[in-house]
C-alpha cells in the first residue's frame, strides 16, 4: 500500500509538487533521516518521528509548525505508514521542519538500536563516570560529561 | 607533460657528433620510459580504487549535505548587501598530478577576491589542501586565514570537517556571509567547481522568513548554524575528492597512454639505428678487405 503510494507520488511529481505548496499542510511528510556515512530515509513518507533534542522530546507529525532544534544523545522514533515503528540512537544533529512539511534529520552518528550492547554501555559510562573525579582541564571534562550523557541515554534506551 | 611528472629526460649527445644517439642511450631512455609508464599505470589502478570508494561514500555525504542546506534554501535566506566581511572556503588537496582540479579552485578563489575587493569588502580565506596554499599565498598571502595540511592522504570524516570548523570558530574572524568553492563531482570523466553560500548567525537570525520557525532562541540557533557549518565543509570535502580522485585516473591513464606512443616511436628508432650500426660495421669490414687486395 505505501509502495502504491510512493509509486503514485513519483508518477506525477510536478502536480504534487504544486499541490503541496498550495494546500500547505499537505497530509504527507518528506523525511529526510541521514548521517555523514549512512542514509535511513530518504524523503519518505511516515506518519510521526518522535526526536530528542535539547530542550525535550517531542513529536513531528505532518503539518507540525516550523521549527529547528538540536538534538541531544537520544532514541529517535520513526513510525511508518503502516503502523510499524523503528528506533535509532543518534549521537547529537539537528532537525529542521520546514513550512511545506518537509523534515530533514541529520545526525552525526546514528546506529539502529539493536545494534548497540547494554554491557558495553554500562562499562563505558561506569568507566567515564569514574574519570569525572580525576579531570581538572575544561575541555577534557566537557568531554567526560558528554560521555558520560552518552552513555546514560544509551542505557537508559536499551533498558 | 613529462615535465609535470618529474621524471628525469635523457637528452642524446649533441655536440660535435652528428645529430644521432648512439644505441646506448635510446636504450637508457627506452627504459626510463618504460618505468614511468608502469608507475603511471600503477597510479591509475589506485586512484581507480579510492575513486569508487569516495563515489560509493559520497552517495549518503550528497543527501546529507542537501539536507544540510535545505533549512537555507527553503527559508530564502540572502545575505545583506551592504555587509563587509567575506569568507572563502577552498577546497582542494595536497597531492599533484589530477589535471586541472587544483588550479581552477585557485582561479576561481582569485575571481571571487578580485570582484570583493574590487566591491571595497573585506576578504579572508581558508584553505583546505596545500597545494591551494601554494597557488594563493604569493598573490594573496595577506588574506590567507588558516591552512589545512594533509588533506588527501585519506577519505574525508566528518571529524576532518569539525576540526576545520572548530579551527575556523576559535580564529575570531567574523564573517558576515561567505561561501565554499569545491569540485563538485559530476561523472568520472568531468567535474565543476562549485560555490555554495555561507551564511553568519546574524543573516540566519534576523532573515524576514525566520519568522515562520517557531520556538529558536538564540542558543538553538547557534549550535544549528555551527552544526550546518560543519556539514557544508563535509559536503564539500567529500565532492572534492571524488572529483579529484577520477580526474587523477584519467591523468593517469593519458599519461600512460602518451609514454606507450613515445615506447612505440624509441623502439622504431632503436631498431633502425641498430641497422645503421651493422651496415657501417658491414662497410668497414668490406671496405678494409678491399683494400688490402
Amino acid at each position: 500500500m505505501m509502495a502504491a503510494r510512493f509509486l503514485l507520488r513519483r508518477a506525477v511529481p510536478a502536480l504534487r509538487h504544486a499541490r503541496c505548496y498550495a494546500d500547505a499542510p499537505a497530509a504527507q511528510m518528506s523525511f529526510t533521516f541521514a548521517s555523514p556515512t549512512q542514509v535511513f530515509f530518504k524523503e519518505a513518507n511516515v506518519k510521526q518521528i518522535d526526536v530528542p533534542t535539547l530542550t525535550g522530546a517531542f513529536g513531528i507529525l505532518p503539518a507540525h509548525v516550523p521549527t529547528l532544534q538540536v538534538l541531544r544523545p537520544g532514541v529517535v522514533t520513526v513510525f511508518n505508514d503502516d503502523g510499524s515503528s523503528a528506533k535509532y540512537f543518534v549521537s547529537s544533529g539537528s532537525v529542521t521542519v520546514n513550512a511545506d512539511s518537509s523534515v530533514q534529520l541529520l545526525a552525526e552518528e546514528a546506529v539502529p538500536l539493536d545494534s548497540l550492547d547494554l554491557a558495553a554501555a554500562k562499562a563505558n559510562l561506569e568507566k567515564a563516570q569514574s574519570e569525572l573525579g580525576g579531570v581538572s582541564d575544561e575541555a577534557a571534562r566537557a568531554e567526560v560529561l558528554i560521555s558520560i550523557e552518552a552513555n546514560e541515554a544509551i542505557v537508559k534506551a536499551l533498558e | 607533460m613529462f615535465a609535470r611528472t618529474g621524471a628525469a629526460l635523457f637528452l642524446p649527445q649533441c655536440g660535435q657528433v652528428r645529430n644521432m644517439a648512439t644505441l646506448k642511450d635510446i636504450t637508457i631512455r627506452l627504459k626510463s620510459i618504460k618505468n614511468i609508464q608502469k608507475i603511471t599505470k600503477s597510479m591509475k589502478m589506485v586512484a581507480a580504487a579510492k575513486y569508487s570508494r569516495a563515489e560509493r561514500s559520497l552517495k549518503p555525504a550528497r543527501v546529507y549535505g542537501t539536507g544540510a542546506m535545505a533549512l537555507y534554501e527553503k527559508a530564502e535566506i540572502k545575505a545583506p548587501e551592504d555587509k563587509n566581511k567575506h569568507l572563502i572556503i577552498g577546497v582542494s588537496s595536497d597531492r599533484g598530478l589530477c589535471g586541472a582540479i587544483h588550479s581552477s579552485v585557485a582561479k576561481a578563489m582569485k575571481n571571487e577576491i578580485a570582484k570583493l575587493l574590487g566591491a571595497g569588502k573585506e576578504v579572508m580565506i581558508v584553505n583546505v589542501g596545500d597545494k591551494l596554499r601554494g597557488l594563493l599565498y604569493r598573490t594573496h598571502g595577506q588574506h590567507i586565514l588558516i591552512n589545512c595540511k594533509e588533506v588527501g592522504r585519506k577519505p574525508p570524516t566528518f571529524t576532518d570537517a569539525s576540526i576545520i570548523a572548530t579551527e575556523l570558530l576559535d580564529s575570531g574572524y567574523e564573517f558576515d556571509q561567505g561561501s565554499i568553492l569545491f569540485n563538485r563531482f559530476r561523472s568520472v570523466i568531468s567535474y565543476k567547481t562549485d560555490e555554495k553560500p555561507l551564511f553568519s548567525l546574524d543573516t540566519v537570525a534576523n532573515s524576514e522568513n525566520m519568522g515562520i520557525y517557531d520556538d529558536i532562541d538564540a542558543d538553538v540557533l547557534r549550535n544549528y548554524q555551527e552544526f550546518a557549518l560543519v556539514n557544508i565543509i563535509y559536503f564539500g570535502m567529500k565532492e572534492s575528492t571524488t572529483s579529484e580522485q577520477s580526474a587523477r585516473m584519467t591523468a593517469m591513464d593519458s599519461a600512460s597512454k602518451n609514454a606507450s606512443e613515445m615506447i612505440d616511436k624509441l623502439t622504431l628508432t632503436f631498431n633502425r639505428t641498430r641497422q645503421a650500426v651493422i651496415t657501417k660495421e658491414l662497410i668497414e669490414i668490406i671496405s678494409g678487405a678491399a683494400a688490402l687486395e
